[in-house]
């Protein structure tokens, strides 16, 4: 199969969306020329950097009964547009008594690992976990950013996703021929009988190596990406959690109040999952501090797989 | 103007005071709850601009939303009904007094956060320039608006991509209790817009029929596609910030006397008469027949159920 970028297979599905449905329309502060010079300048449209705005003008397009794709760049920005996504964006098909849709793809960047220091090394997902009404996309590999865009661009609702800054480039495998990936369907990464693992984004590379290297002591992971975070998939990791009876969760995001400490609640809070469980369930999360500049120090902040194996053996000794 | 649009405006603007007085008087008779923000005082402000808007030209309004509403066609009985937090209301009772909307119109909503309507209506003026046709969309917002970057944001979006979007700024001179001269630095709003390079227009906002010629203005320019347009109406609220018993009025009492002897129905009706456009019975005849409508909404929304409790968790999403 033909081997293409992470950033090239959401792109794809952009494309086919916008030639599909001419009532598409792009935003961003940033050109796309390659998509300006196949759509035009009146549907692939320029912002001021000014996010609340161009976030608020996509609810308005939406209202309108257009389609549209917002792309915030980095999850930092997203903060400056909270009004518009927090306040209208997730609350407004809802507010207004399920008169309208409104259909909007979202996109933001997220992730540490590239020296950007604490404003531009967030993962604020849990933070739009808060927030019914939107959905969540978490695509980790070429082949799902594509799947889970091409789902977003059909749904009726506004999809914020949310790519790893470290996965842009990361080529894979992606089919010439149109399909969808569906939201709330996890994916199993490598199945396993000792421990489930749940990663999330890039976390799922650090818990499939850290697989790699316990197998050779016999030990094994089921690592499993739930893909997207709203609707979250739990009947796979239930199952998953049933069978193994240990969890470990990993997220780049902070420790507080994240993803992790959401599906290690539904687990235990679920009896019969709860009563499948030999030893307290782990995470292994983003440090709660702003993310720091220097390497060294960086490094240390987020999760990485040697954490995720000590982790593992932690939850093996009862 | 003809005698009928004349009429039309009178009887708008007469609908929105008594729909009004009828919602601030079973407020403080304890039959309705939550955060009401009266329009009474403003209504030629609407009643102006919606006149030369049709069903697919959009509008975007504010907390103080009522107005726009009733002045873009909304249905009474289904406002009430909203209002009252009725299942037969326009949101099925998840909205309330301050977001009542009604897309069929294009009635894109209330919205209780101040100054956030502006980029949606951006989005609006956006959608209104690529379907042609002289479409367009209106925003209406208040002084207070102008305080926040979501309106210069708008302004400055509107004007680089020409949008046609009719910016209509509600100069009450107050947020809450706070006054304008004391939180806005620009001496004149009109300022603001011009910077923008956007055509404004400031006008008296209590007369319905500079506001009526101002818009007619504005909206023929943006119809030709000469990018958006501003219009400051000066004006004033009458009640309070919104209906309380424990919110304290603290704006001038002379003030506030002064501008009800501005009131803009009054004020035109005399007008209408002195023009030989309408009698006294022609006015009573108009007036009996608004308050038989607003009667006719309240028992509608009084008569209609409550939603049961678990349609709280319908309309989170779309399917």
């Amino acid at each position: 199969m033909r081997e293409i970028t992470y950033e090239e297979a959401t792109l794809e599905a952009i494309q086919e969306a916008f030639r599909r449905d001419p009532r598409t329309i792009h935003l961003s502060t940033d050109l796309y020329a390659e998509l300006q010079d196949e759509f035009g300048a009146e549907r692939i449209r320029v912002t001021p950097i000014a996010e609340n705005s161009f976030v608020g003008a996509a609810i308005g397009l939406a209202g309108s009964g257009f389609r549209t794709v917002a792309n915030i760049r980095m999850a930092t920005f997203g903060f400056v547009a909270m009004d518009q996504m927090i306040n209208h964006a997730a609350k407004i098909h809802y507010m207004f008594g399920g008169q309208a849709k409104f259909p909007i793809l979202y996109r933001m960047t997220v992730g540490a690992g590239i020296s950007a220091a604490a404003e531009h090394s967030v993962s604020p997902y849990p933070m739009y976990m808060n927030a019914p009404g939107l959905k969540i996309i978490l695509p980790s590999t070429p082949y799902d950013a594509k799947g889970l865009f091409k789902t977003a661009l059909r749904d009726m609702n506004p999809v914020v996703s949310f790519e790893h800054v470290a996965l842009g480039g990361m080529k894979g495998e992606v089919p010439e021929e149109e399909y969808f990936v569906p939201f709330g369907q996890a994916s199993v990464r490598r199945e396993g009988s000792d421990v489930t693992v749940v990663a999330l984004a890039k976390m799922v590379y650090e818990a499939l190596e850290a697989a790699r290297e316990l197998a050779d002591e016999g030990i094994s992971l089921e690592v499993i990406d739930p893909r997207t975070l709203v609707p979250l998939d739990r009947k796979t990791i239930f199952e998953s959690v049933w069978k193994t009876g240990r969890l470990v969760v990993v997220d780049e995001a902070c420790q507080t109040c994240g993803a992790a400490a959401e599906i290690v609640a539904l687990v235990t809070s679920n009896t019969a999952t709860f009563g499948r469980l030999k030893a307290a369930p782990a995470r292994v999360c983003g440090l709660d501090v702003p993310i720091p500049f220097s390497p060294p120090m960086e490094k240390f902040a987020v999760p990485d797989k040697a954490k995720i194996i000590e982790a593992v053996r932690e939850v093996l000794k009862s | 103007m003809e005698n009928q649009t004349l009429i039309e405006l009178y009887t708008t603007m007469l609908t929105i005071r008594r729909f009004e007085e009828r919602v601030a008087a079973e407020f403080y008779a304890g039959n309705l709850f939550g955060f009401v923000h009266s329009y009474i005082g403003q209504e030629a402000i609407a009643t102006g601009v919606c006149r030369h808007l049709g069903p697919e030209d959009r509008i975007v309004s504010h907390h103080r939303g009522h107005g726009h509403c009733i002045a873009k066609g909304a249905d009474l009985k289904r406002m009430m009904a909203e209002i009252q937090g009725k299942k037969t209301g326009y949101c099925k009772g998840k909205g309330g007094s301050m977001h009542i909307a009604d897309f069929s119109i294009g009635m894109l909503g209330a919205d209780g956060i101040v100054g956030a309507g502006l980029p949606i209506a951006t989005g609006a003026a956006l959608a209104a320039k690529l379907e042609g046709e002289g479409k367009m969309a209106a925003v209406f917002f208040g002084d207070g608006a102008c305080q926040e970057g979501e309106f210069h944001e708008a302004l400055n979006l509107a004007a680089i991509w020409k949008l046609p979007l009719l910016f209509v700024c509600e100069n009450n001179h107050y947020g809450v209790n706070t006054a304008r001269e004391y939180s806005l630095a620009a001496d004149e709003i009109i300022r603001m817009p011009k910077a923008y390079h956007i055509p404004t227009q400031a006008i008296h906002g209590n007369d319905v029929e500079a506001v009526h010629r101002a818009a007619g203005e504005a909206v023929a320019a943006l119809r030709g596609g000469d990018g958006p347009y501003f219009l400051e109406c000066e004006t004033y609220r009458w009640h309070k910030h919104f209906l309380s018993d424990v919110l304290e009025d603290l704006r001038p009492r002379e003030e506030i006397e002064s501008w009800a002897q501005k009131c803009p129905i009054a004020a035109f009706e005399a007008k209408l008469i002195k023009r030989g456009v309408l009698t006294r019975a022609d006015l009573e005849r108009i007036d009996a027949e608004v308050l038989r409508e607003v009667e006719e909404a309240y028992q509608y929304a009084l008569d209609s159920p409550y939603p049961e409790p678990e349609d709280a968790l319908e309309d989170v999403y779309a399917s």
